[in-house]
């Protein structure tokens, strides 16, 4: 199936934050291909990388809908180059204790395969043994000689996890970077739906760059497209043991949708409405602390944007055995799409009708 | 009483509806235009089309409040906090829940059946919750949902001598300043900010003047007061009954030295009683105001109180009117003087 | 260049008061650029033309420094820190007053060094009593570490290299530079310390094509250091990435290649924590491609910083560079 093989070579695509454009260049790969063709008006990048896919629409002064989700995943950067190792550095929210005895890559002049490796335990002292290794600690071993490895790799370059996708039961599928390439595979899953279909708004789906530190993509992307309603697609915790029933999403059972300061609550009240016209079911997440997604910086561009967030369940998150539904992608692009649909210039005035609140 | 109806009123990060249509109501006599922009800050202008420098003041409409984030079997409702509050202050308090004002309660273990050590410990935020009187997550699912916020239920008033208690008097001190202002007429355009947000990110305030693009601002706001016994003295930062405290710096904004300047000048000519606010943490609306397109000078009064972040806080009514006497001065001499250039 | 680091390292200016810093600063690029402003924050301005590509370098004026909160009644001064102080890096220091008052750092008892904190210290300028200290300091007066210029041959030490090196440098760079091919902004900015913030306001009023800021960075090279690959003597380090910013890989790629084409002496730069006004400028608007040339610089935010002359003199070249190159081409 198209869309599976689309996350397959989404989530194999290195693309540590600052350096997207493996990334990209699958999307725009892929929409210069076949039917693809048809689903954008223009494809553009900006000056960090955001690209941009843009749709247009039907009415002569359209609204305009911005959907962010992020090409970044977290990775490592080389910071030391000595005596035929590497030492490296987080980029983004690295849980440091899932990196040891892990295999990398490590781009360099070219793809190098390495490994995370550290101290032996036979040479530890007794009390390190218990505690997690330090970051500062660990080494990459690429198994070259020093002056190869000095003639490959420098201090600066980036490094990911080597992972391949997994299929496991039920539709369900495990690896890195699913936080958000499944994001931006439910954005090309809405412009899919829309092909064909005509809707007043102008459609923009950015696939955003930097988001894992600290959003920046999404911040200068939205004050280039000046959107009139901006909604972030990312990902939320799966449920999984250990955690609370509020803390977490069963998979498989739709998208989420969150609720709080960042979602603005007419737009919620209009992706409920989609939702039930496309039949998708949806849960709901509280988010009292606007943070940690596109949406809370699109919400300050400018004059302020009217947004909200939408959530694909996953479990394991920031881990490269991160596991998502591909139900819950398609559930998620069929939402965005009846949302552009439903979308027309007098629900986006009445936005700032507060009097009627 | 105005400040009492501001208190009364529910205003959590985020759901600042009731303060929103409160103010709304009573500006529309005052302003000339009122403007809402996409997060829900309310914008009164008067004199838009005036000459002269565009001046936006600015108060938030938003307090620290609970958010529920899931109703357990039994009907109890967990939470987590909006903007950030001291956890300690948290137990044994009542609240309201939501738009229809659920009563609830914030229950934890009674101390009959605490262990010894527990006592010395505050109470994990993680180990509270609402109690609504539900019988079942059924039962309050009638009346709450996850998502409602929830606010202190805090009947506020006059009390003691010349002293006003209630709850989010930061920053419904400071709105009641700009609803004083908006009765007064001056040369210029002046934009009256009523920020939402301001609590979990200073995110109104910034949204508000990129589009006021004003010229200066000043920010109204209600600070902490730490003039209790005991109180290591150079950890007080501001005094009751000492009249408004000026800031010259905050964690968000070094305040511009000639608007400092003049802020005081004010002050001294017209004979008021001013503290300078001598703590440096804390961030408010100023911070995203003052970086705003090319830079804005933007200067921070404050009503001096006690308790701030908690159920109930009290101030001083002499030092609100003098806050009052002292904006307006200040906004004369703009008019006077131009904006305040070094 | 020793004296004109010597002169810019002995002005006390910390964030958001950096009115002397200015002038002295003015001084020294009149003649040397087309149009001089200054902007709402105070940001000092300085164009010179050359048509194309629109940059902006960014040097910034303010650094650390201690803020006055309260006068007791024997004339002790409780102080609150503007940008990073550490309360570690304060106990025991000579400290001056922006209007000239100098004073040493004290500090309550203390059982247990690790919980030393700010407001456990206090500023001692000798007065005998509240009235005698008013006279000279009020609260909200600002005040810098004393310590002066030391010429260690090869290598120079001072308060304050963070970022008066990088005003001597782009300073150097804007009187060496006969030819602009770009449009250049060097911008010497205010509030880098406490926020990136005269950054933002001034690349929001110059809408730049890249921006490139000065400034130092840390370095891996003394004992038991945390792991840095940059050290001193290595010449100018070319930034990939700090708290604040992931360079644009083409202007960080342009900068290398000046730097190879030219013989200038370069090092790559990871630094883990910390920012720079390139992590202010990147995010203006609808995003700037933005880089960082960097100083090595030992013991930043701590009162005696280390440069080594060698490595202020590969960055005054690469800057140049920068200025003199049809930047438009390189990044097309």
């Amino acid at each position: 199936m198209k869309l599976e093989q689309l996350l397959v070579d989404l989530t194999s695509a290195p693309g540590v934050s600052g350096r997207e454009q493996r990334v990209t260049s699958v999307l725009v790969d892929f929409l210069k291909t076949g039917d693809a063709k048809s689903w954008v008006t223009e494809v553009r990048t900006d000056a960090l990388g955001n690209l941009i896919m843009y749709k247009a629409g039907s009415a002569p002064n359209p609204p305009r809908i911005m959907f962010a989700a992020h090409t970044d995943e977290i990775g490592l950067i080389v910071t030391e180059v000595k005596d035929g190792f590497l030492r490296f550095a987080p980029v983004g929210g690295v849980d440091v204790r899932v990196l040891l005895a892990q295999e990398v890559v490590v781009h360099g002049k070219r793809d190098i395969p390495g490994i995370i490796g550290a101290k032996p335990p036979h040479i530890q002292d007794p009390d390190e043994s218990n505690e997690s290794v330090k970051i500062e600690d660990m080494l990459i071993d690429t198994g070259l000689p020093a002056d190869e490895l000095k003639a490959q790799v420098s201090v600066g370059d980036f490094v990911t996890i080597r992972r391949e996708l997994i299929a496991l039961r039920n539709s369900t599928f495990s690896g890195k970077a699913l936080d958000d390439r499944a994001g931006v595979l439910a954005l090309v899953e809405c412009l899919r739906r829309l092909n064909g279909f005509a809707h007043e708004a102008d459609v923009y789906c950015v696939a955003t760059t930097q988001e894992e530190v600290g959003l920046r993509g999404a911040l200068v992307s939205a004050f280039g497209v000046e959107p009139d309603v901006g909604i972030a697609v990312d990902v939320t915790h799966g449920s999984i043991p250990g955690l609370a029933e509020h803390e977490a999403f069963d998979l498989g059972k739709g998208p989420v949708l969150a609720v709080g300061p960042q979602v603005h609550p007419k737009v919620l009240g209009q992706l409920k409405a989609s939702a039930e016209e496309a039949g998708v079911s949806y849960r709901i997440e509280p988010s009292p602390y606007p943070g940690g997604t596109d949406t809370y910086a699109i919400q300050m561009v400018r004059e302020g944007v009217p947004t909200a967030l939408v959530s694909i369940p996953l479990k394991y998150m920031h881990t490269s055995v991160e596991t998502v539904s591909i139900k819950d992608i398609q559930d998620t692009g069929r939402l965005l799409a009846q949302f552009v649909m439903d979308l027309d210039s007098k629900f986006v005035e009445g936005l700032k009708c507060f009097w009627k609140s | 009483m105005l400040l009492e109806e501001l208190s009364n009123l529910n205003g959590v990060s985020g759901r600042e509806d009731e303060v929103r249509s409160f103010i709304y109501q009573r500006v529309l006599e005052l302003a000339d235009e009122v403007r809402f922009d996409a997060l829900g800050s309310l914008i009164a202008v008067k004199r838009p089309n005036a000459p002269g420098p565009v001046v936006m003041l600015s108060a938030h409409m938003d307090e620290v409040g609970l958010m529920v984030t899931g109703i357990d079997k039994s009907g109890m409702l967990r939470f987590s906090p909006v903007g950030s509050i001291d956890q300690r202050v948290l137990v044994s308090k009542p609240v309201v829940v939501g738009k229809d004002r659920i009563r609830g309660v914030i229950g934890s273990k009674p101390i009959h059946l605490q262990k010894r050590d527990e006592q010395k410990k505050p109470i994990d935020i993680e180990s509270l919750f609402i109690d609504i009187g539900a019988g079942s997550k059924e039962d309050a699912e009638k009346a709450v949902k996850p998502g409602d916020v929830a606010a202190f239920d805090t009947k506020a008033g006059l009390f003691g001598q010349g002293c006003f208690k209630g709850k989010a008097l930061d920053d419904r001190v400071g709105c009641a300043v700009l609803l004083r202002l908006l009765e007064m007429d001056f040369d210029f355009p002046l934009y009256f900010a009523f920020t939402v947000q301001e609590e979990i990110g200073a995110r109104g305030a910034r949204t508000a003047a990129y589009h006021i693009k004003p010229s200066v601002a000043l920010v109204f706001e209600g600070t902490s007061a730490g003039d209790v016994p005991d109180a290591k003295e150079h950890k007080i930062s501001t005094r009751l009954r000492k009249g408004p405290a000026i800031t010259f710096m905050d964690r968000s904004v070094v305040v511009n030295r000639a608007l400092f300047k003049r802020l005081r000048e004010v002050a001294e000519s017209e004979g008021i009683q001013y503290q300078l606010r001598q703590m440096t943490t804390g961030g408010t609306d100023a911070g995203p105001i003052s970086l705003s397109h090319t830079g804005v000078p933007t200067g921070v009064i404050s009503v001096p109180c006690r308790y701030i972040h908690s159920p109930v806080s009290v101030l001083d009514l002499q030092d609100f009117e003098e806050t009052v006497r002292l904006a307006a001065a200040v906004l004369q001499s703009i008019a006077e003087k131009g904006v305040p250039t070094e | 260049m020793k004296d004109l680091i010597k002169k810019l390292t002995a002005v006390s200016a910390p964030s958001g008061f950096e009115d002397e810093i200015r002038e002295v600063i003015k001084k020294e690029i009149e003649g040397y650029c087309d149009e001089i402003k200054v902007d709402a924050l105070g940001n000092l301005i300085a164009i010179r033309h050359g048509g194309g590509a629109k940059i902006q370098l960014a040097a910034h004026m303010d650094e650390i420094g201690m803020i006055a909160t309260d006068i007791d009644e024997k004339g002790f001064i409780r102080f609150s820190n503007v940008g990073g102080v550490s309360p570690h890096r304060l106990y025991g220091h000579r400290v001056r007053f922006t209007n000239g008052v100098v004073g040493t750092i004290g500090s309550e008892k203390i059982e247990d060094i690790k919980k030393l904190s700010l407001d456990k210290l206090f500023i001692d300028i000798g007065a005998k009593n509240r009235e005698e200290a008013r006279e000279k300091v009020s609260i909200g007066d600002c005040a810098t570490y004393l310590h002066g210029f030391d010429d260690l041959g090869k290598r120079v030490v001072a308060k304050s290299m963070d970022d008066r090196v990088g005003c001597a440098v782009l300073i150097e760079a804007m009187r060496r530079t006969k030819e602009c091919k770009n449009e250049v902004y060097c911008t010497f900015t205010v509030q880098e310390e406490v926020g990136l913030r005269g950054a933002a306001t001034s690349a929001f009023g110059i809408d730049p094509d890249v921006g490139i800021a000065i400034d130092v960075t840390l370095t891996g090279d003394t004992p038991e250091a945390e792991r840095m690959a940059v050290a001193l003597g290595k010449g100018a380090a070319i930034k990939v990435k700090d708290q604040s910013l992931i360079a644009h890989p083409r202007v960080k790629q342009f900068l290398v290649d000046l730097a190879e084409k030219n013989g200038v002496q370069y090092q790559l730069e990871v630094l883990t924590a910390g920012g720079t006004d390139s992590g202010a400028i990147h995010k203006t608007r609808s995003g700037v491609p933005s880089g960082v040339i960097s100083i090595p610089c030992r013991y930043v935010h701590c009162p005696s910083e280390m440069v080594d002359l060698d490595d202020v003199e590969e960055a005054v070249k690469l800057v140049s560079l920068v200025m003199s190159t049809d930047v438009s081409k390189a990044l097309s």
